[in-house]
């Protein structure tokens, strides 16, 4: 029963990784149809930023949850604003100066900071199930992800912004024409999504700390989750961070990780093999 | 076939002619050293200090006046962690720098990627690094300690220390694999009994479901043979569970990159590892070591067990090429073959001379502090794992990395 | 007529480059330089003429090597390993590619499965290092790779292994050989109906062509090329890593065939051995991170050079040489038509 419990846990946990890593780029990606393959390297990033300002003083909380999103945010407009903006349309090419991006990042992050993993201490102490030690922070990440993803559904159904986003994306001509500036809307959404690759960098943190290498893991799971998630942003990335996160944590317990990487992967190839344009391209479509 | 015979006749004349040239450049005053470390990529870590003690040890003998009367020239390449580097940087080595002696190589692959090429070039090879053990040839001299020597001695400490039932966590490649071989050997010479071993290939970072694994087998000692920056992930989700309060932990492979100086003390405290080397080691040849890295190089935070076993590979070449009188191949090799040793900051270390390994003091330790804490020294202990296998005395041709079997 | 006169011109240009290269740089880098060049003239057909961006070309070059080093060692007979090269990467290019194709899958979701499988190839390497994971005689090695196996030898004397210069002007007539052949099946109806597609596949398909079938064998193609690469490498290095497969591998081929420009052949031949060289020149004199570097020529040559040096460089010498328009039409048309 205790035992249950734990691995309920760790599968919950190991679903809202996979929401939190895809989150800022699934913003970009179904919004503007452009593939962030810096992606990674932005959560690195995110990472950096909160050891560093928990190093120089700021409380934990707030590095990873302020000062973590801010440094995504600010890389992000500046990304946006000198490379992103003049490849618009053309997916292959922003795939590829993105990853020209991740290359120099990586290169960036060893000149500065090391090839050494450096890392904060979780914020949160164990706790016991029964005659098990469970992670607490794994509880945060969690709730987090909820409170991400519920947070991404408000801004997107609720809020003016997030409907004026929407419009100019699916017909830019026409929030033109209704005045908004589409260059401008398509700059803050890259700017938002760079920002929530910032906050899942800090939140993972206390976990996985930061390496100049790390974005690579990172970017090929929220890659995957996010295409075989389809266009719809939040349930689209919901729906398949559950299935891949299941079946990683469930192969992971049943033998090794690396069972359970290959199962993730070998599910996201069988997915796309029978929805060839994403879960969301089939059901739950025209959802946000 | 015939056109490509005359081509290829063609393209070796046109290649006689360039090969013609560098020799003349070379001036007869000068032992030129190899140096062919990561400075850059994931393993810089290691690979830098290990190329600035090759330096450092060229300043020191060409400060005392040289060797054989002749200045010492470094020639270093960066590999980039990059294995096909090795081969071709290796290659440059012999035919167009006619280097004297090459040290380097970090990982196993990157040794063995070279070391057919240094045979074959006639090249004298010192790799110095901690590694798996079993390489039986009598062109390379390694310094650095195997897994045998390190289990030898701390597999009885923490059985006797805190219990029978070991749980294992190794990286999965030849290190790890072999390492662990030794670790289940070791316990179970020692009444002990490892109850799982789980491999990690490298870039695993994730590691909750196997902690909760582990708490499920209920160990008495965790020991971890786990590598490199993706793993240091466990030691921080093993504390983050509370776990470093309720089972003890053991490892051949932390603080072999100062693992131990990005673990908080609240991570590491309590770690028992047995290396070669230690800063906090208290003798006067490890002090003056201290105090000359210091000096040279502003500080000695990224001072580890290999660069100093670097240091110590460098200074036994020094010493055969004395003994020898000459810098030429098979004498060195002969004068170091006669058991040839160094005193120097890692205590005295010796060439084992039918493996072409080392004999090295052993420290049994404890992370206190993020500091290597000396609880017990071990003087003089044999690569007995290599010699079960290979005798270079008996066997002067061979040439293979044996597989150890337990 | 014309196509003869195009092979023989191209083969003396290859002729010219293989033998004024080495008063440049040393028979040991030009190989591995070769190595990379027909790695870059797979995806540069695969992709440039194909129109399928293929992340994971790498795991084809990886193949390749594997293929050649446990086909070599359990035959002890290099030249079958040779052939294993290319069938096993090919079969596996078929398979994948049939997937892909008949599957329907669009550009990005490609990328995706490409790298999927690439990443698989990389991670269930990287687990072979027990001693459960041989085949026949070869262990897979793990992390540490294969190193040790026997390399090719001349066909006329098996105890001559072809080493250095020997390797060196091998790889090259190769590189010819394989440049001259992806020509020709351009030249095809096949090439034709190839580069149609990639222009409108929709048109292509309501003209009665088997889009999934040709896409499919092109694919193939360019994996078994691919594999000779890695074959290549795997004598040139005599050691195989999984690193073969790595994610950084693959960036390097496209990086290189975008630089040099995609959709001709000679660009990414000639992206692959500058870049190749500038990476080994790096290590020589460290100062900047090679990383930093390779990401800031990646940038700069989508943004300032979308179709590639060759190309680019193509155009500047035709616009200053006035005098012949005319063949810059005929190109382009010919270009067009395929």
């Amino acid at each position: 029963m205790d035992y249950a419990v734990v691995v309920i846990i760790e599968v919950l946990y190991a679903i809202s990784v996979l929401a939190l890593i895809s989150a800022g780029l699934a913003v970009i990606f179904g919004m503007m149809r452009v593939i962030n393959l810096a992606h990674g390297e932005f959560l690195v990033l995110g990472s950096y930023a909160a050891i560093f300002s928990n190093r120089y003083g700021v409380p934990i909380y707030l590095a990873i949850l302020v000062a973590a999103p801010l440094a995504g945010a600010v890389w992000g407009f500046i990304v946006e604003r000198l490379i992103v903006r003049w490849l618009y349309g053309r997916l292959i090419n922003t795939m590829l100066a993105t990853w020209g991006l991740s290359l120099a990042m990586m290169g960036a992050f060893v000149m500065i900071f090391g090839n050494t993993q450096t890392g904060i201490s979780a914020p949160i102490a164990g706790f016991t199930v029964g005659a098990y030690q469970i992670n607490g922070y794994n509880l945060f990440i969690i709730a987090m992800a909820i409170v991400v993803m519920a947070g991404l559904y408000a801004v997107m159904k609720g809020t003016r912004a997030g409907l004026v986003a929407r419009a100019a994306m699916q017909r830019p001509d026409m929030a033109q024409a209704f005045g908004y500036n589409t260059s401008q809307v398509y700059m803050w959404t890259f700017v938002a999504g760079s920002a929530l690759a910032g906050l899942a960098g800090g939140i993972l943190t206390p976990i996985f700390g930061a390496i100049p290498s790390g974005g690579a893991n990172y970017i090929a799971k929220a890659f995957i989750t996010v295409i075989t998630g389809g266009a719809s942003v939040v349930s689209g990335t919901l729906a398949s961070a559950s299935i891949l996160g299941l079946v990683y944590q469930i192969f992971t317990f049943l033998s090794t990780s690396v069972v359970g990487e290959i199962a993730l992967l070998i599910a996201a190839v069988v997915l796309l093999r029978i929805l060839p344009t994403g879960i969301t391209g089939r059901f739950l479509r025209n959802r946000v | 076939m015939k056109l490509s015979r005359r081509n290829l006749l063609k393209g070796s004349a046109a290649a006689g002619a360039l090969a013609a040239l560098p020799p003349m450049a070379i001036a007869d005053d000068v032992i030129k050293v190899g140096s062919i470390h990561d400075l850059s990529g994931i393993f810089d870590i290691y690979g830098k200090p290990m190329d600035k003690a090759v330096g450092l040890v060229i300043d020191e003998i060409n400060a005392g006046g040289g060797l054989l009367g002749m200045k010492l020239e470094k020639i270093s390449y960066d590999t980039q962690s990059d294995m096909a580097l090795y081969t071709q940087y290796a290659q440059q080595l012999t035919r167009q720098d006619h280097v004297n002696v090459v040290h380097g190589g970090i990982l196993s692959a990157s040794r063995e990627a070279i070391r057919p090429t240094l045979r074959k070039a006639e090249t004298l090879y010192f790799y110095n690094t901690q590694y798996e053990g079993g390489v039986c040839d009598r062109n390379i001299f390694c310094t650095g300690v195997t897994p045998a020597q390190q289990s030898e001695v701390l597999l009885p400490a923490i059985i006797n220390k805190w219990g029978k039932k070991i749980y294992s966590l190794a990286a999965d490649y030849n290190y790890g694999q072999i390492t662990a071989k030794w670790v289940q050997h070791y316990a179970q010479a020692n009444g002990g009994e490892i109850v799982q071993t789980d491999f990690f290939p490298l870039d695993v970072a994730d590691f909750g479901a196997t902690i909760t694994k582990i708490q499920e087998a209920k160990p008495d000692i965790v020991m971890s043979i786990l590598v490199g920056g993706a793993h240091m992930s466990f030691y921080r989700q093993w504390a983050a569970a509370g776990m470093n309060a309720k089972i003890p932990m053991a490892s051949t492979t932390l603080c072999v990159g100062n693992e131990h100086r990005v673990l908080t003390p609240a991570e590491g405290n309590g770690i028992m590892v047995a290396y070669s080397w230690s800063q906090e080691r208290d003798t006067t040849e490890n002090k003056a070591f201290l105090e000359k890295w210091q000096k040279a190089f502003g500080s000695t935070d990224d001072l580890h067990e290999l660069a100093v076993a670097t240091y110590s590979g460098m200074n036994l070449w020094a010493e055969g090429v004395r003994k020898a009188g000459s810098v030429d191949r098979m004498k060195v090799i002969e004068a170091l073959e006669t058991g040839i040793s160094f005193e120097g900051p890692a205590g005295k270390i010796t060439i084992d001379p039918p493996t072409h390994h080392a004999i090295n003091d052993v420290l049994l330790m404890q992370v206190e502090d993020q500091k290597m804490k000396v609880l017990e020294v071990f003087p003089q202990r044999p690569p007995v794992d290599t010699q079960a296998v290979c005798d270079l005395k008996k066997n002067p041709d061979d040439n293979q990395q044996y597989e150890i079997k337990i | 007529m014309k196509t003869g006169r195009e092979i023989l011109l191209t083969a003396i240009v290859g002729f010219i480059f293989m033998f004024a290269l080495p008063l440049l740089l040393s028979h040991y880098t030009l190989t591995v330089l070769t190595a990379f060049a027909i790695l870059a003239l797979s995806l540069g057909f695969v992709w440039g003429y194909g129109g399928i961006l293929c992340f994971g070309q790498a795991a084809f070059y990886g193949l390749g090597g594997y293929a050649f080093a446990v086909a070599a060692i359990n035959t002890q007979m290099p030249w079958l390993g040779f052939l294993a090269a290319i069938l096993i990467p090919a079969i596996v290019a078929a398979l994948l590619g049939a997937m892909m194709f008949y599957g329907r899958l669009s550009d990005v979701y490609m990328a995706v499965v490409t790298l999927v499988f690439t990443l698989i190839l990389f991670k269930f390497m990287n687990t072979t290092a027990g001693e459960a994971y041989r085949i026949g005689s070869a262990r897979l090695g793990g992390y540490n790779g294969i190193p040790g196996f026997p390399t090719l030898t001349k066909p006329w004397n098996p105890t001559d292994y072809l080493y250095n210069e020997s390797l060196y002007y091998f790889a090259f007539l190769l590189l010819i050989a394989l440049y001259l052949i992806v020509r020709l099946i351009l030249k095809s109806p096949f090439g034709r109906a190839l580069v149609g597609i990639r222009e409108n596949e929709l048109r292509a398909e309501l003209m009665g062509y088997d889009v999934r079938l040709l896409k499919t064998v092109a694919f193939t193609i360019g994996g078994a090329i691919a594999g000779i690469a890695g074959c290549i490498f795997a004598n040139w290095a005599e050691i195989i890593t999984p690193n073969m497969f790595s994610l950084g591998q693959s960036s390097e081929i496209i990086i290189w065939t975008i630089v040099g420009g995609a959709g001709t052949l000679a660009g990414p031949i000639i992206g692959a051995g500058v870049l190749g060289y500038l990476k080994i020149a790096l290590g020589e004199n460290s100062g900047l991170n090679n990383f930093f570097i390779m990401g800031i020529v990646l940038i700069a040559a989508v943004l300032f050079l979308p179709r590639g040096i060759f190309p680019t460089v193509q155009s500047l010498l035709s616009r200053v040489s006035l005098g012949r328009p005319r063949q810059r039409i005929s190109r382009r048309r010919r270009s067009r038509a395929g």
